[in-house]
Protein backbone atom coordinates (compact mmCIF):
# COMPACT_ATOMS: atom_id res chain seq x y z
CA UNK A 1 0.00 0.00 0.00
CA UNK A 2 2.96 2.44 -0.01
CA UNK A 3 1.91 3.39 -3.92
CA UNK A 4 -1.09 5.05 -2.50
CA UNK A 5 -1.69 8.94 -3.15
CA UNK A 6 -1.36 11.13 -0.29
CA UNK A 7 -4.13 13.52 0.45
CA UNK A 8 -3.00 16.06 -1.78
CA UNK A 9 -1.48 13.92 -4.71
CA UNK A 10 -3.73 13.63 -8.03
CA UNK A 11 -2.68 11.55 -10.83
CA UNK A 12 -2.97 12.47 -14.56
CA UNK A 13 -6.23 12.51 -15.79
CA UNK A 14 -6.79 10.01 -18.66
CA UNK A 15 -9.83 10.55 -20.63
CA UNK A 16 -11.53 7.28 -21.50
CA UNK A 17 -13.10 8.50 -24.46
CA UNK A 18 -9.75 9.00 -26.12
CA UNK A 19 -9.98 5.60 -28.08
CA UNK A 20 -12.94 6.74 -30.24
CA UNK A 21 -11.30 9.76 -31.27
CA UNK A 22 -10.48 8.58 -34.60
CA UNK A 23 -14.42 7.68 -35.17
CA UNK A 24 -15.70 11.23 -34.23
CA UNK A 25 -13.07 12.59 -36.63
CA UNK A 26 -14.46 10.04 -39.33
CA UNK A 27 -18.20 10.84 -38.57
CA UNK A 28 -17.05 14.88 -38.58
CA UNK A 29 -15.46 15.05 -41.88
CA UNK A 30 -18.50 13.19 -43.31
CA UNK A 31 -21.05 15.64 -41.49
CA UNK A 32 -19.19 18.57 -42.50
CA UNK A 33 -20.03 18.58 -46.01
CA UNK A 34 -23.64 18.64 -45.16
CA UNK A 35 -24.29 15.36 -45.65
CA UNK A 36 -27.36 14.17 -43.55
CA UNK A 37 -26.18 11.39 -40.98
CA UNK A 38 -27.31 7.84 -41.90
CA UNK A 39 -27.39 6.81 -38.61
CA UNK A 40 -29.95 8.92 -36.83
CA UNK A 41 -32.57 9.13 -39.20
CA UNK A 42 -35.39 9.13 -37.21
CA UNK A 43 -39.24 7.96 -38.54
CA UNK A 44 -41.93 10.35 -37.78
CA UNK A 45 -44.84 8.22 -38.35
CA UNK A 46 -44.78 4.15 -39.54
CA UNK A 47 -48.01 4.04 -42.10
CA UNK A 48 -47.28 0.31 -42.72
CA UNK A 49 -44.56 -2.26 -42.89
CA UNK A 50 -43.69 -0.68 -46.05
CA UNK A 51 -43.81 3.12 -45.85
CA UNK A 52 -42.97 5.42 -43.40
CA UNK A 53 -42.70 9.03 -42.89
CA UNK A 54 -39.56 10.50 -42.48
CA UNK A 55 -38.34 13.88 -42.39
CA UNK A 56 -41.85 15.09 -43.46
CA UNK A 57 -41.64 12.99 -46.54
CA UNK A 58 -43.45 9.95 -47.08
CA UNK A 59 -40.57 7.35 -47.74
CA UNK A 60 -40.58 3.41 -49.12
CA UNK A 61 -38.92 1.36 -46.59
CA UNK A 62 -36.43 -1.21 -48.27
CA UNK A 63 -34.22 -1.28 -44.85
CA UNK A 64 -35.93 -3.18 -42.22
CA UNK A 65 -35.88 -6.85 -41.28
CA UNK A 66 -39.58 -6.49 -41.69
CA UNK A 67 -39.44 -9.41 -44.07
CA UNK A 68 -42.32 -11.19 -44.08
CA UNK A 69 -44.67 -7.79 -43.41
CA UNK A 70 -46.12 -9.21 -40.28
CA UNK A 71 -45.50 -5.57 -37.65
CA UNK A 72 -49.36 -5.10 -39.17
CA UNK A 73 -51.11 -7.94 -39.29
CA UNK A 74 -54.66 -7.14 -37.76
CA UNK A 75 -54.40 -10.69 -35.56
CA UNK A 76 -50.56 -9.72 -34.15
CA UNK A 77 -51.76 -6.48 -33.07
CA UNK A 78 -54.87 -7.48 -31.76
CA UNK A 79 -53.29 -10.49 -29.45
CA UNK A 80 -50.96 -7.81 -28.35
CA UNK A 81 -53.53 -5.77 -26.91
CA UNK A 82 -55.86 -8.27 -25.72
CA UNK A 83 -52.46 -9.42 -23.90
CA UNK A 84 -52.13 -5.94 -22.73
CA UNK A 85 -55.14 -6.00 -21.14
CA UNK A 86 -55.27 -8.80 -19.64
CA UNK A 87 -51.42 -9.16 -18.31
CA UNK A 88 -49.72 -5.95 -17.61
CA UNK A 89 -47.48 -3.93 -19.50
CA UNK A 90 -44.66 -5.89 -18.36
CA UNK A 91 -43.28 -9.10 -15.88
CA UNK A 92 -40.95 -7.18 -13.84
CA UNK A 93 -39.01 -10.19 -13.49
CA UNK A 94 -36.66 -12.94 -14.66
CA UNK A 95 -37.93 -16.21 -16.58
CA UNK A 96 -36.67 -18.41 -14.02
CA UNK A 97 -38.23 -16.05 -11.18
CA UNK A 98 -41.55 -14.34 -11.32
CA UNK A 99 -41.44 -13.56 -15.41
CA UNK A 100 -42.53 -16.95 -16.68
CA UNK A 101 -45.85 -16.38 -18.06
CA UNK A 102 -48.71 -18.59 -20.07
CA UNK A 103 -47.47 -16.18 -22.91
CA UNK A 104 -44.24 -17.15 -22.67
CA UNK A 105 -44.82 -21.37 -22.36
CA UNK A 106 -47.12 -20.56 -25.64
CA UNK A 107 -44.63 -18.74 -27.68
CA UNK A 108 -41.72 -21.60 -26.54
CA UNK A 109 -45.01 -23.98 -27.68
CA UNK A 110 -45.35 -22.11 -30.96
CA UNK A 111 -41.47 -22.07 -31.85
CA UNK A 112 -41.53 -25.81 -31.06
CA UNK A 113 -44.32 -26.66 -33.20
CA UNK A 114 -42.51 -24.37 -36.01
CA UNK A 115 -39.51 -26.33 -36.04
CA UNK A 116 -40.55 -29.32 -35.42
CA UNK A 117 -38.39 -29.63 -32.26
CA UNK A 118 -38.58 -30.53 -29.16
CA UNK A 119 -37.50 -27.34 -27.06
CA UNK A 120 -37.42 -23.75 -27.66
CA UNK A 121 -36.02 -21.04 -24.93
CA UNK A 122 -36.83 -17.66 -25.21
CA UNK A 123 -34.41 -14.98 -24.81
CA UNK A 124 -35.23 -10.90 -24.46
CA UNK A 125 -33.26 -10.67 -28.00
CA UNK A 126 -31.86 -12.29 -30.23
CA UNK A 127 -28.28 -10.69 -29.16
CA UNK A 128 -28.61 -12.22 -26.16
CA UNK A 129 -29.88 -15.68 -27.52
CA UNK A 130 -26.13 -16.04 -29.13
CA UNK A 131 -24.33 -14.78 -26.26
CA UNK A 132 -26.30 -16.87 -23.84
CA UNK A 133 -26.03 -20.61 -25.40
CA UNK A 134 -22.62 -19.59 -27.23
CA UNK A 135 -21.10 -18.87 -24.07
CA UNK A 136 -22.65 -21.18 -21.85
CA UNK A 137 -22.01 -24.72 -24.13
CA UNK A 138 -18.67 -24.10 -25.34
CA UNK A 139 -16.43 -23.84 -21.98
CA UNK A 140 -12.83 -23.99 -21.20
CA UNK A 141 -10.95 -26.23 -23.02
CA UNK A 142 -13.62 -26.86 -25.82
CA UNK A 143 -13.20 -25.73 -29.02
CA UNK A 144 -15.55 -23.18 -31.55
CA UNK A 145 -15.03 -23.05 -35.14
CA UNK A 146 -16.96 -20.44 -37.01
CA UNK A 147 -17.27 -18.13 -39.96
CA UNK A 148 -15.40 -14.92 -40.14
CA UNK A 149 -18.28 -13.26 -41.00
CA UNK A 150 -20.22 -14.13 -38.03
CA UNK A 151 -22.59 -11.41 -36.76
CA UNK A 152 -21.57 -9.71 -33.44
CA UNK A 153 -23.64 -11.35 -31.29
CA UNK A 154 -21.40 -14.65 -32.04
CA UNK A 155 -18.33 -13.19 -31.45
CA UNK A 156 -19.34 -11.30 -28.59
CA UNK A 157 -21.04 -14.65 -26.96
CA UNK A 158 -17.84 -16.59 -28.07
CA UNK A 159 -15.55 -13.49 -26.56
CA UNK A 160 -17.97 -14.57 -23.09
CA UNK A 161 -17.01 -17.92 -22.73
CA UNK A 162 -14.02 -19.61 -22.52
CA UNK A 163 -13.55 -21.37 -25.17
CA UNK A 164 -10.76 -21.32 -27.79
CA UNK A 165 -12.15 -19.47 -31.04
CA UNK A 166 -11.02 -20.62 -34.35
CA UNK A 167 -12.07 -18.57 -37.15
CA UNK A 168 -12.12 -19.73 -40.80
CA UNK A 169 -12.58 -18.07 -44.30
CA UNK A 170 -16.29 -16.84 -45.39
CA UNK A 171 -18.15 -20.02 -46.25
CA UNK A 172 -14.97 -22.13 -47.43
CA UNK A 173 -15.67 -25.80 -45.96
CA UNK A 174 -11.88 -27.06 -46.71
CA UNK A 175 -10.67 -24.04 -44.28
CA UNK A 176 -13.23 -25.20 -41.86
CA UNK A 177 -12.42 -29.11 -42.65
CA UNK A 178 -8.63 -28.41 -41.81
CA UNK A 179 -9.12 -26.40 -38.73
CA UNK A 180 -11.40 -29.39 -38.01
CA UNK A 181 -8.83 -31.89 -38.46
CA UNK A 182 -6.33 -29.80 -36.71
CA UNK A 183 -8.70 -29.91 -33.14
CA UNK A 184 -7.38 -32.50 -30.39
CA UNK A 185 -9.73 -35.53 -31.42
CA UNK A 186 -10.75 -35.48 -27.89
CA UNK A 187 -11.99 -31.68 -27.34
CA UNK A 188 -15.78 -30.67 -27.76
CA UNK A 189 -16.52 -28.90 -30.72
CA UNK A 190 -19.07 -26.02 -31.75
CA UNK A 191 -19.39 -25.24 -35.49
CA UNK A 192 -20.94 -22.15 -35.80
CA UNK A 193 -22.84 -21.45 -39.25
CA UNK A 194 -25.46 -18.94 -40.23
CA UNK A 195 -28.19 -19.51 -43.15
CA UNK A 196 -27.98 -16.46 -44.45
CA UNK A 197 -25.27 -13.75 -43.96
CA UNK A 198 -27.04 -10.31 -43.64
CA UNK A 199 -24.13 -8.35 -44.98
CA UNK A 200 -24.04 -9.08 -48.78
CA UNK A 201 -27.42 -11.68 -48.32
CA UNK A 202 -25.29 -14.69 -49.12
CA UNK A 203 -26.58 -18.43 -48.28
CA UNK A 204 -24.33 -21.11 -46.52
CA UNK A 205 -23.84 -24.61 -48.30
CA UNK A 206 -25.04 -25.87 -44.38
CA UNK A 207 -25.64 -29.25 -46.03
CA UNK A 208 -21.68 -30.03 -46.58
CA UNK A 209 -20.63 -27.78 -44.16
CA UNK A 210 -22.80 -29.52 -41.55
CA UNK A 211 -21.84 -32.94 -43.08
CA UNK A 212 -17.92 -32.28 -42.78
CA UNK A 213 -18.82 -30.84 -39.23
CA UNK A 214 -20.07 -33.97 -38.21
CA UNK A 215 -17.42 -36.12 -39.61
CA UNK A 216 -14.96 -34.47 -37.03
CA UNK A 217 -17.44 -34.74 -34.11
CA UNK A 218 -18.66 -31.35 -33.80
CA UNK A 219 -21.75 -30.13 -32.60
CA UNK A 220 -23.57 -27.09 -34.86
CA UNK A 221 -25.14 -24.21 -33.86
CA UNK A 222 -26.89 -22.30 -37.05
CA UNK A 223 -28.58 -18.82 -36.74
CA UNK A 224 -31.51 -18.61 -38.78
CA UNK A 225 -31.89 -14.88 -38.00
CA UNK A 226 -32.90 -13.59 -41.82
CA UNK A 227 -34.01 -17.03 -43.38
CA UNK A 228 -36.76 -17.63 -40.83
CA UNK A 229 -40.55 -17.39 -42.20
CA UNK A 230 -39.20 -16.99 -45.52
CA UNK A 231 -36.51 -19.21 -46.81
CA UNK A 232 -37.54 -23.04 -46.82
CA UNK A 233 -40.98 -24.88 -47.55
CA UNK A 234 -42.65 -24.62 -44.27
CA UNK A 235 -40.32 -20.77 -43.72
CA UNK A 236 -37.48 -22.91 -41.59
CA UNK A 237 -34.59 -21.53 -42.74
CA UNK A 238 -31.73 -22.37 -44.72
CA UNK A 239 -30.91 -25.41 -42.92
CA UNK A 240 -34.94 -26.59 -43.77
CA UNK A 241 -34.24 -25.64 -47.64
CA UNK A 242 -31.15 -27.77 -48.25
CA UNK A 243 -32.71 -30.65 -46.14
CA UNK A 244 -29.94 -30.75 -43.45
CA UNK A 245 -32.35 -29.37 -39.94
CA UNK A 246 -32.75 -32.29 -38.36
CA UNK A 247 -28.61 -32.51 -38.26
CA UNK A 248 -28.45 -29.29 -36.72
CA UNK A 249 -28.13 -29.21 -33.05
CA UNK A 250 -29.32 -25.87 -32.05
CA UNK A 251 -31.05 -23.02 -34.28
CA UNK A 252 -30.79 -19.54 -33.31
CA UNK A 253 -33.60 -16.97 -33.84
CA UNK A 254 -35.35 -13.99 -33.58
CA UNK A 255 -38.14 -11.81 -33.29
CA UNK A 256 -36.74 -9.09 -34.60
CA UNK A 257 -36.98 -9.63 -38.04
CA UNK A 258 -39.46 -11.75 -39.36
CA UNK A 259 -41.54 -12.40 -37.11
CA UNK A 260 -42.00 -8.45 -36.42
CA UNK A 261 -41.54 -7.79 -32.69
CA UNK A 262 -38.80 -8.17 -30.61
CA UNK A 263 -37.02 -11.19 -28.78
CA UNK A 264 -34.95 -13.89 -29.30
CA UNK A 265 -34.95 -17.73 -29.55
CA UNK A 266 -33.09 -20.99 -29.30
CA UNK A 267 -34.88 -24.42 -30.71
CA UNK A 268 -33.30 -27.80 -29.97
CA UNK A 269 -34.06 -31.61 -30.06
CA UNK A 270 -30.81 -31.91 -27.16
CA UNK A 271 -32.43 -34.49 -24.63
CA UNK A 272 -30.96 -32.02 -21.50
CA UNK A 273 -31.48 -28.64 -23.89
CA UNK A 274 -33.83 -27.79 -20.08
CA UNK A 275 -30.76 -27.47 -17.96
CA UNK A 276 -29.96 -24.06 -20.14
CA UNK A 277 -32.58 -22.57 -18.50
CA UNK A 278 -30.79 -22.24 -15.09
CA UNK A 279 -26.68 -22.33 -16.05
CA UNK A 280 -26.98 -19.57 -19.24
CA UNK A 281 -26.37 -16.22 -17.54
CA UNK A 282 -28.33 -13.82 -20.39
CA UNK A 283 -31.42 -16.29 -19.64
CA UNK A 284 -31.31 -15.66 -15.91
CA UNK A 285 -30.26 -12.45 -15.28
CA UNK A 286 -32.42 -10.19 -17.61
CA UNK A 287 -36.22 -9.69 -17.14
CA UNK A 288 -38.36 -11.29 -19.68
CA UNK A 289 -40.15 -10.36 -22.68
CA UNK A 290 -43.32 -7.80 -21.70
CA UNK A 291 -46.97 -10.37 -22.36
CA UNK A 292 -47.67 -8.32 -24.94
CA UNK A 293 -44.28 -8.62 -26.99
CA UNK A 294 -44.67 -12.62 -26.56
CA UNK A 295 -48.50 -12.86 -27.65
CA UNK A 296 -48.06 -10.85 -30.68
CA UNK A 297 -45.11 -13.60 -31.30
CA UNK A 298 -47.35 -16.22 -30.97
CA UNK A 299 -49.36 -15.35 -33.05
CA UNK A 300 -47.27 -14.25 -36.07
CA UNK A 301 -45.12 -17.53 -35.48
CA UNK A 302 -48.42 -19.73 -36.28
CA UNK A 303 -49.33 -17.41 -39.73
CA UNK A 304 -45.92 -17.29 -40.54
CA UNK A 305 -46.64 -21.61 -40.69
CA UNK A 306 -48.75 -21.17 -43.31
CA UNK A 307 -47.67 -18.44 -45.28
CA UNK A 308 -46.44 -19.66 -48.48
CA UNK A 309 -47.91 -17.26 -50.53
CA UNK A 310 -46.10 -14.91 -48.79
CA UNK A 311 -43.22 -16.46 -49.35
CA UNK A 312 -43.48 -16.62 -53.44
CA UNK A 313 -44.59 -13.17 -53.64
CA UNK A 314 -41.22 -12.33 -51.65
CA UNK A 315 -38.87 -14.33 -53.62
CA UNK A 316 -40.39 -12.38 -56.91
CA UNK A 317 -39.70 -8.82 -55.44
CA UNK A 318 -35.94 -10.18 -54.38
CA UNK A 319 -35.57 -11.33 -58.05
CA UNK A 320 -37.30 -8.16 -59.52
CA UNK A 321 -34.99 -5.91 -57.88
CA UNK A 322 -31.83 -7.99 -58.42
CA UNK A 323 -32.17 -8.07 -62.01
CA UNK A 324 -33.34 -4.33 -61.89
CA UNK A 325 -30.36 -2.99 -60.07
CA UNK A 326 -27.89 -5.44 -62.18
CA UNK A 327 -29.33 -4.30 -65.26
CA UNK A 328 -29.23 -0.67 -64.14
CA UNK A 329 -25.52 -1.13 -63.84
CA UNK A 330 -25.04 -1.65 -59.92
CA UNK A 331 -22.51 -4.10 -58.45
CA UNK A 332 -24.32 -6.58 -56.31
CA UNK A 333 -22.91 -8.75 -53.48
CA UNK A 334 -24.65 -12.08 -55.08
CA UNK A 335 -24.65 -12.96 -58.71
CA UNK A 336 -27.82 -14.56 -58.22
CA UNK A 337 -30.90 -13.24 -55.56
CA UNK A 338 -30.39 -15.85 -52.28
CA UNK A 339 -32.46 -14.40 -49.62
CA UNK A 340 -34.68 -11.10 -49.10
CA UNK A 341 -30.97 -8.93 -48.73
CA UNK A 342 -29.82 -7.48 -51.95
CA UNK A 343 -26.62 -5.40 -51.35
CA UNK A 344 -25.36 -2.61 -53.57
CA UNK A 345 -21.90 -2.61 -53.50
CA UNK A 346 -20.45 1.35 -53.41
CA UNK A 347 -17.26 2.33 -54.13
CA UNK A 348 -16.58 4.08 -50.74
CA UNK A 349 -17.93 5.63 -47.90
CA UNK A 350 -18.46 9.15 -48.99
CA UNK A 351 -20.13 8.25 -52.01
CA UNK A 352 -22.24 5.57 -50.37
CA UNK A 353 -23.51 8.38 -47.99
CA UNK A 354 -23.91 10.58 -50.57
CA UNK A 355 -26.04 7.71 -52.10
CA UNK A 356 -27.78 7.51 -49.37
CA UNK A 357 -28.79 10.29 -48.58
CA UNK A 358 -29.88 10.62 -52.62
CA UNK A 359 -32.26 7.57 -52.41
CA UNK A 360 -33.62 9.40 -49.08
CA UNK A 361 -34.69 12.37 -50.90
CA UNK A 362 -36.06 10.44 -53.36
CA UNK A 363 -38.13 8.96 -50.76
CA UNK A 364 -36.45 5.67 -50.48
CA UNK A 365 -34.69 4.33 -47.12
CA UNK A 366 -32.04 1.87 -47.21
CA UNK A 367 -29.01 0.75 -44.55
CA UNK A 368 -25.97 2.10 -45.48
CA UNK A 369 -23.64 -0.20 -44.17
CA UNK A 370 -19.86 0.18 -43.60
CA UNK A 371 -16.28 -1.28 -42.07
CA UNK A 372 -15.94 -3.24 -39.27
CA UNK A 373 -19.92 -4.19 -39.81
CA UNK A 374 -19.01 -5.65 -43.54
CA UNK A 375 -16.72 -8.14 -44.75
CA UNK A 376 -13.99 -7.26 -46.41
CA UNK A 377 -14.12 -3.04 -45.48
CA UNK A 378 -17.18 -2.95 -47.99
CA UNK A 379 -19.63 0.09 -47.76
CA UNK A 380 -23.36 -1.37 -48.87
CA UNK A 381 -26.59 0.01 -49.65
CA UNK A 382 -28.25 -2.91 -48.40
CA UNK A 383 -31.96 -3.39 -49.50
CA UNK A 384 -34.10 -5.61 -47.16
CA UNK A 385 -37.24 -6.77 -49.14
CA UNK A 386 -40.51 -7.09 -47.69
CA UNK A 387 -43.43 -9.41 -48.66
CA UNK A 388 -45.99 -6.44 -48.66
CA UNK A 389 -43.81 -4.57 -51.11
CA UNK A 390 -46.20 -4.56 -54.07
CA UNK A 391 -44.73 -5.19 -57.82
CA UNK A 392 -45.24 -1.49 -58.62
CA UNK A 393 -43.18 -0.25 -55.36
CA UNK A 394 -40.56 -2.99 -56.22
CA UNK A 395 -40.50 -1.19 -59.92
CA UNK A 396 -40.71 2.39 -58.19
CA UNK A 397 -37.32 1.81 -56.15
CA UNK A 398 -35.46 0.32 -59.25
CA UNK A 399 -36.14 4.20 -60.57
CA UNK A 400 -35.14 5.79 -57.40
CA UNK A 401 -32.12 3.95 -57.51
CA UNK A 402 -31.38 4.38 -61.17
CA UNK A 403 -31.76 8.45 -60.76
CA UNK A 404 -29.74 8.44 -57.42
CA UNK A 405 -27.13 6.29 -59.06
CA UNK A 406 -26.91 8.80 -62.01
CA UNK A 407 -27.36 12.05 -59.50
CA UNK A 408 -24.38 11.04 -57.52
CA UNK A 409 -22.06 9.48 -60.70
CA UNK A 410 -22.11 6.03 -59.20
CA UNK A 411 -23.84 5.11 -62.67
CA UNK A 412 -22.29 6.18 -65.54
CA UNK A 413 -24.66 8.85 -67.27
CA UNK B 1 12.13 -27.89 -35.87
CA UNK B 2 14.34 -25.60 -34.29
CA UNK B 3 13.52 -21.55 -33.46
CA UNK B 4 15.77 -20.43 -36.41
CA UNK B 5 14.13 -23.30 -39.21
CA UNK B 6 10.60 -22.25 -37.81
CA UNK B 7 11.39 -18.56 -37.92
CA UNK B 8 12.96 -18.63 -41.70
CA UNK B 9 9.18 -20.49 -43.16
CA UNK B 10 7.61 -17.83 -41.04
CA UNK B 11 9.88 -15.50 -42.80
CA UNK B 12 9.20 -16.59 -46.05
CA UNK B 13 5.46 -16.57 -45.80
CA UNK B 14 5.37 -13.03 -44.47
CA UNK B 15 7.20 -11.85 -47.76
CA UNK B 16 3.37 -11.35 -49.53
CA UNK B 17 2.00 -9.63 -46.76
CA UNK B 18 4.69 -7.24 -46.12
CA UNK B 19 3.80 -4.39 -48.96
CA UNK B 20 5.87 -2.18 -47.74
CA UNK B 21 9.18 -3.97 -47.51
CA UNK B 22 9.59 -2.96 -43.77
CA UNK B 23 12.82 -4.87 -42.16
CA UNK B 24 11.54 -7.90 -40.18
CA UNK B 25 13.23 -8.39 -36.82
CA UNK B 26 11.88 -9.99 -33.33
CA UNK B 27 10.51 -6.75 -32.60
CA UNK B 28 8.34 -5.90 -35.56
CA UNK B 29 4.97 -5.72 -34.62
CA UNK B 30 1.90 -7.01 -36.53
CA UNK B 31 -0.64 -3.92 -36.31
CA UNK B 32 1.63 -0.72 -35.62
CA UNK B 33 4.93 -1.93 -37.80
CA UNK B 34 3.48 -4.20 -40.45
CA UNK B 35 0.01 -2.29 -40.33
CA UNK B 36 -1.96 -5.29 -40.91
CA UNK B 37 -5.91 -5.21 -40.43
CA UNK B 38 -7.89 -8.09 -39.50
CA UNK B 39 -8.26 -9.84 -43.31
CA UNK B 40 -4.83 -9.69 -43.13
CA UNK B 41 -4.68 -11.42 -40.24
CA UNK B 42 -6.80 -13.82 -40.96
CA UNK B 43 -4.85 -14.70 -44.43
CA UNK B 44 -1.60 -14.83 -42.66
CA UNK B 45 -2.75 -16.44 -39.72
CA UNK B 46 -4.34 -19.37 -42.45
CA UNK B 47 -0.81 -19.37 -44.15
CA UNK B 48 1.07 -20.20 -41.02
CA UNK B 49 -1.31 -22.51 -39.75
CA UNK B 50 -1.05 -24.48 -43.12
CA UNK B 51 2.64 -24.83 -43.40
CA UNK B 52 2.84 -25.89 -39.72
CA UNK B 53 -0.58 -27.81 -39.90
CA UNK B 54 -1.29 -26.00 -36.48
CA UNK B 55 -3.98 -23.90 -35.01
CA UNK B 56 -3.56 -20.66 -33.83
CA UNK B 57 -6.81 -19.88 -31.92
CA UNK B 58 -8.15 -16.23 -31.76
CA UNK B 59 -7.35 -16.24 -28.18
CA UNK B 60 -3.43 -17.19 -28.62
CA UNK B 61 -3.52 -15.07 -31.19
CA UNK B 62 -4.08 -11.81 -29.31
CA UNK B 63 -1.24 -12.93 -26.81
CA UNK B 64 0.48 -12.24 -30.31
CA UNK B 65 2.09 -8.72 -30.75
CA UNK B 66 5.65 -9.41 -32.48
CA UNK B 67 7.00 -11.62 -35.09
CA UNK B 68 9.51 -12.84 -32.23
CA UNK B 69 6.21 -13.93 -29.69
CA UNK B 70 4.54 -15.63 -32.96
CA UNK B 71 8.11 -17.80 -33.92
CA UNK B 72 7.68 -18.32 -30.29
CA UNK B 73 4.08 -19.41 -30.07
CA UNK B 74 4.66 -21.74 -33.37
CA UNK B 75 7.94 -23.55 -32.28
CA UNK B 76 5.70 -24.27 -29.25
CA UNK B 77 2.41 -25.44 -30.81
CA UNK B 78 4.67 -27.56 -32.98
CA UNK B 79 5.30 -29.89 -29.63
C1 LIG C 1 -27.35 -13.00 -37.79
C2 LIG C 1 -27.98 -12.30 -36.65
N1 LIG C 1 -28.03 -12.89 -35.45
C3 LIG C 1 -28.60 -12.28 -34.38
C4 LIG C 1 -29.13 -11.02 -34.46
C5 LIG C 1 -29.67 -10.35 -33.22
O1 LIG C 1 -31.03 -10.28 -33.23
P1 LIG C 1 -31.83 -9.29 -32.27
O2 LIG C 1 -32.18 -8.09 -33.07
O3 LIG C 1 -33.03 -10.07 -31.86
O4 LIG C 1 -30.96 -8.98 -31.10
C6 LIG C 1 -29.11 -10.37 -35.69
C7 LIG C 1 -29.74 -9.04 -35.87
O5 LIG C 1 -29.20 -8.02 -35.67
C8 LIG C 1 -28.51 -11.00 -36.80
O6 LIG C 1 -28.41 -10.37 -37.98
Amino acid sequence: MTDMLSENETAAHVDLFSKFDPLIEMRRNLLSTGQEDPFGLVMERVISPTVAVCNGRETILLGTYNYMGMTFDPDVIAAGKQALDDFGSGTTGSRVLNGTYAGHKAVEQALCDFYGMDHAMVFSTGYQANLGIISTIAGKGDYIVLDIDSHASIWDGCKMGDAEVVPFKHNDIEAMEKRLRRIPAEAGKLVILEGVYSMLGDIAPLKEMIAVAKKYGAMVLVDEAHSMGFIGPKGRGVAEDQDCLDEVDFVIGTFSKSVGTVGGFCVSNHPKFEIMRLVCRPYVFTASLPPSVVATATTSIRKLMHAGDKRAHLWENSKTLHKGLKDAGFQIGTDEPQSAIIAVIMPDLEKGAAMWEALLHEGLYVNLARPPATPANMTLLRCSLCAEHSAEQVQQIIGMFTRAGKATGILGA
Amino acid sequence: MDREETSARIAALIEPFNKKDVAITDQTRFTDDLEFDSLTVMDFVAAIEDEFDIIISMNQQAEIETYGQLVDAVVKLQG
